[in-house]
């Protein structure tokens, strides 16, 4: 479920309890193969007809020791008959393979939640390690949810004993018994996980076929163990879902994609040039699997070096990328400005994790606003755009590639660690179904001069070496509007000054107008949002105007420049909130640009945004307003 | 733009921009531009297919005075910026030019991996051991006790020798000239251009305003004979006016001393530039108590970066000729709804 106040139907189908939507969040130690285990799971899900997200949760540390709270990896998927748009505010079934799992997640249950956990875990050893002093299954501690404590570890090392395998490998396989119940509980088809596991140990025939022992061992428990609480599996029903080929896709795999698909219809060679960062370091392994596309990646010493030779690729005629996190962006700004100034495409992707400084490399923020828009010497515009969610990275990718192409111009992509490591279905497009213009390298020596430009969208000529007859010189002091030499004149930085203000302003003639994803045009509240906040604000508004509150979603894409109608959009509204995972910096870019009122609902706790508190926020804003009208 | 002279060969002229050169007048960078241009129309180098990179400095002004492709970047960071061009498109040919703040200080990392990754450019440091366009403070190659606006009573840091570090790094191209040194310099960048990977050329290049003379006591022409060796592969280490000196191993020690001919010139070591411990001790080699080495060093080819890159790139490209954007969004596990 998203939110307990539209739990599903309680009807039954074949003996099982339908629900409308599900939360199941795998926890247990770095080793346990908790994201393996969440990943199967998600593609018979998926098989299965339901819509889903799912989140990702992993430690900073490596190979954290086992039983410690924080080497805990946590997987969540939301799945269920309607449309999903988050990974879901908590889980309703917490499957925890130790007490440190159990521990580290139990705040996020309600009251009634199922709890399912390896009882032989609860070792004294591995209390103390968890930071129990009595063990929790035992003290009534956990009377308020309905607790499934299974022998899971023991149950595993008996259905693998006939495979002959040694104790330590056995017990690697409770994770596929546990998902073997979780497919009994929800109804699933264990064949896909079947044939993958074979795959999977081509090499070690004996470890797919304990794997297997094991995942048939734990659906095999589910139908015929009576389960404390009377439970019998649930069914939930397949999505209304558009038709077509559909594969799930996490965000970093999906911009990597978008990124060779962008390349390929400017027909350009795609370079990146990228120093490894979290969360953003998935960009560079995707792409360096791809040469055969012609696709070059470049390991660069430091994170100057990365940007630097992203714009010496561009230079040369290829279309240069970048990537990193909100530090390594800072490192990159100088090189930025020189990018501005030479007027070259560039693609620079920031994978936002929160901050300042290292902060929490694995937890999501949305906070480098401010470092996209503005975090340059001197008046220094680009062009910005972010990425709701992991299936959009593909469209945001081409987009980044066509602007930066289209108007001779560096473009922030900005993502965050939550859609990077997220996952969601997606229907897979036709890339030959993209508009794209491809760009046209300058050739022509008569009259030619560097910074010739369109005369519709200012972009400069792009005349890369290799050219013969149009040699010329590019830097970073300032250029003669007309000739393109060094010029200190007064007069021409002004002008060049604003024509680098005006190009960029003008990409926004080729965007479309600023339209609501869910409601009216105007209205009593429009809840702004952008980047990877989409989901929750979009279920919540859902939510809300199914009470009867007149509210609508604008979800902007496109943050520098802003869409060309915005301004008169928001003002349609009595009020505009804007909720984003930072201290208000989409609030105050609004509130500069078009002098509207708006307020913000801010979160930075590492952690996405609930829908509850979206709804809450909103419930809470619009009936003071209420209140107050009654009192005037 | 670039009017080209007529009949088929291009001058030295030919590789000069229309841009006026802003540097102080009896600057080294004034032998240098003209070497390089020298050396370009001798090599017959295409223009359209040349790109000379610099980062900030007084030396990084140089590609506005060149009649080919250029980009003047960002403070240290030309190395980079090159690799990008190169790997880009290999068919380029890719000059970097900087000074010893630009390459030792702030884009000494840089430095270190385009060498270490033997990228096929030249690199030409312009070294005077003093920060120029920021008005004189002292550098990394400047000596210690250097006085200058940051250093009053004398710099405290000892510099940083410019050949040793580029053979640390792992350079396979070592050469070292004089900028007013016109022939030999144009040799030298030759040599440097015939190198695929990275060829590393150290200029002493001497700042008339803020470091005059700073190379006098082997380049002045009263001391030069005695005070320097031009090395060359398969050639004695001699020098000296009468060309009676030369360099031969101390007994029992891992170390030059000098010897005159006619004593013993048996001894004479001869110059073999592929071997990167002669190398070494002939780039520590410091006037006056020895003659400072120039010429090719060292030169010991090896696979470039590019080269390695374009390597892999046509393997992956045999191995999946049909590579296919609309398959790979395809590839792995998909389902119909």
């Amino acid at each position: 479920m998203e939110k307990a106040a539209t739990r599903g139907s309680d009807g039954e189908v074949g003996g099982r309890r339908e629900l409308e939507t599900v939360v199941v969040r795998f926890a247990g130690d770095s080793g346990d193969g908790i994201q393996l285990t969440g990943g199967q799971f998600t593609q018979v899900t998926a098989l299965a007809g339901n819509d889903l997200t799912t989140f990702p949760d992993f430690p900073a540390e490596i190979r954290a020791p086992t039983g410690t709270t924080y080497g805990i990896s946590t997987f969540q998927i939301n799945f269920g008959g309607r449309r999903i748009m988050t990974a879901g505010d908590r889980p309703d079934v917490l499957v925890a393979l130790n007490p440190a799992a159990l521990k580290v997640n139990l705040a996020d249950l309600a009251p009634g939640d199922q709890i399912i956990t390896d009882a032989g875990a609860y070792t004294e050893r591995n209390l103390r390690k968890a930071g129990y002093g009595a063990n929790p299954l035992e003290d009534g501690s956990l009377k308020k949810y309905r607790v499934i404590p299974i022998e899971i570890s023991k149950l595993t090392l008996e259905a693998v004993k006939p495979v002959g395998i040694s104790q330590k490998d056995g017990l690697r396989c409770k994770n596929l018994w546990t998902l073997g119940l979780i497919y009994w509980l929800y109804d699933r088809d264990r064949q896909p996980t079947i044939e993958w596991l074979h795959r999977k140990f081509e090499g070690r025939p004996e470890l797919a076929e304990a794997n297997v022992a094991a995942l048939n061992a734990g659906h095999a428990y589910g139908e015929t163990v009576e389960l404390e609480g009377e439970v019998k599996g649930f069914a939930v029903r397949q999505a209304q879902i558009e038709p077509g080929l559909y594969r799930n896709v996490t965000g970093g795999e999906a911009l990597s994609w978008g990124l060779v698909a962008g390349a390929e219809l400017a027909g350009l060679k795609l370079f990146l040039g990228s120093y490894p960062i979290t969360p953003a370091s998935t960009l560079l392994h995707l792409l360096a699997r791809l040469k055969h596309f012609g696709v070059v990646t470049f390991q660069a010493e430091d994170e100057m070096a990365a940007i630097c030779a992203a714009i010496g690729a561009s230079y040369a005629g290829g279309i240069g990328v970048t990537s990193s996190s909100g530090p390594g962006i800072a490192l990159k700004a100088e090189a930025l400005g020189l990018a501005i100034s030479a007027e070259l495409p560039l693609v620079v992707v920031n994978t936002q994790r929160a901050g300042p400084s290292t902060g929490l490399p694995t937890k999501t923020e949305q906070s480098d606003l401010f470092q996209a828009v503005f975090g340059r010497n001197a008046d220094s515009p680009l062009a910005v755009i972010a990425a709701r969610s992991p299936a959009d990275c593909f469209e945001v990718g081409v987009e980044a590639i066509r602007i930066a192409t289209r108007h001779m111009t560096p473009v922030m992509v900005l993502s965050d660690g939550y859609i990077a490591n997220a996952s969601e279905p997606w229907l897979i497009p036709d890339v030959g179904d993209f508009a794209f213009e491809p760009p046209k390298f300058h050739t022509e020596p008569d009259g030619f001069q560097p910074y010739l430009r369109d005369p519709d969208n200012l972009a400069r000529v792009w005349a890369i070496p290799g050219t013969p007859g149009i040699e010329h010189r590019v830097g970073g002091i300032e250029k003669d509007h007309d000739t393109g030499n060094i010029s200190y004149d007064p007069a021409n930085h002004q002008r060049m000054t604003d024509v680098r203000a005006e190009k960029v302003a003008r990409i926004a003639d080729d965007l479309p107008l600023q339209t609501p994803e869910i409601g009216e045009a105007s209205g009593r509240m429009a809840v702004v949002g952008w980047g990877s906040t989409f989901g929750a604000i979009g279920r919540a508004v859902i939510n809300l105007r199914a009470e009867g509150y007149e509210v609508s979603q604008i979800h902007l894409r496109h943050i520098w420049p802003l869409p060309r109608n915005l301004g008169e959009l928001l003002a349609g509204f009595d009020s505009v909130l804007v909720a984003e995972m930072n201290t208000g910096q989409l609030k105050m870019l609004l509130r500069g640009q078009f002098l509207v009122p708006a307020e913000g609902l801010n979160k930075v706790t590492g952690q996405p945004f609930k829908i509850s508190e979206i709804e809450f926020a909103v419930r809470t804003r619009l009936e003071k307003e209420d209140e107050r009208s009654r009192v005037r | 733009m670039n009017e080209v002279a007529s009949g088929d060969r291009l001058t030295p002229k030919d590789y000069a921009s229309d841009q006026e050169i802003r540097w102080c007048p009896g600057c080294g960078d004034y032998a240098i531009v003209t070497a390089v241009q020298r050396t370009l129309a001798d090599l017959a180098v295409a223009r359209d297919k040349t790109v000379f990179v610099s980062g900030i400095g007084c030396a990084s002004r140089f590609p506005y005075y060149m009649a080919t492709y250029g980009f003047h970047t960002i403070h240290g960071r030309a190395p980079a910026i090159a690799t990008g061009i190169k790997l880009t498109n290999p068919e380029l040919d890719v000059w970097v030019i900087s000074g010893d703040g630009d390459a030792l200080s702030i884009g000494g990392n840089h430095l270190l991996h385009v060498l270490r990754r033997n990228l096929d450019i030249q690199f030409l440091l312009f070294n005077n051991e003093i920060y120029g366009l920021t008005k004189g403070q002292y550098s990394p190659t400047s000596r210690s006790g250097t006085r200058s606006p940051s250093t009053p009573t004398g710099s405290i840091d000892r510099p940083v020798a410019p050949a040793s570090f580029a053979l640390g790094a792992g350079a396979r191209f070592l050469a070292r000239a004089v900028d007013t040194q016109r022939n030999h310099l144009c040799d030298v960048l030759k040599r440097a251009h015939a190198h695929r990977g990275a060829s590393f050329v150290e200029i002493f290049q001497n700042c008339i305003v803020y470091n005059d003379d700073v190379f006098a006591g082997f380049t002045h022409k009263d001391v030069a004979d005695d005070a320097q060796i031009r090395v060359e592969h398969g050639k004695p280490l001699i020098f000296g006016k009468e060309r009676n000196r030369g360099l031969r191993l101390a007994q029992g020690r891992m170390a030059f001393e000098v010897a005159t001919l006619g004593e013993g010139e048996g001894d004479i070591l001869v110059h073999d530039e592929t071997d990167r411990v002669l190398a070494l001790m002939l780039a520590e080699l410091a006037p006056p108590a020895f003659p400072m080495a120039l010429g090719v060093l060292y030169c010991d080819p090896a696979e470039s970066f590019d080269a390695a890159l374009a390597a892999q790139m046509e393997h992956a490209k045999a191995e999946a000729p049909d590579a296919d954007v609309n398959a790979l969004l395809r590839q792995g596990h998909t389902w119909r709804v």
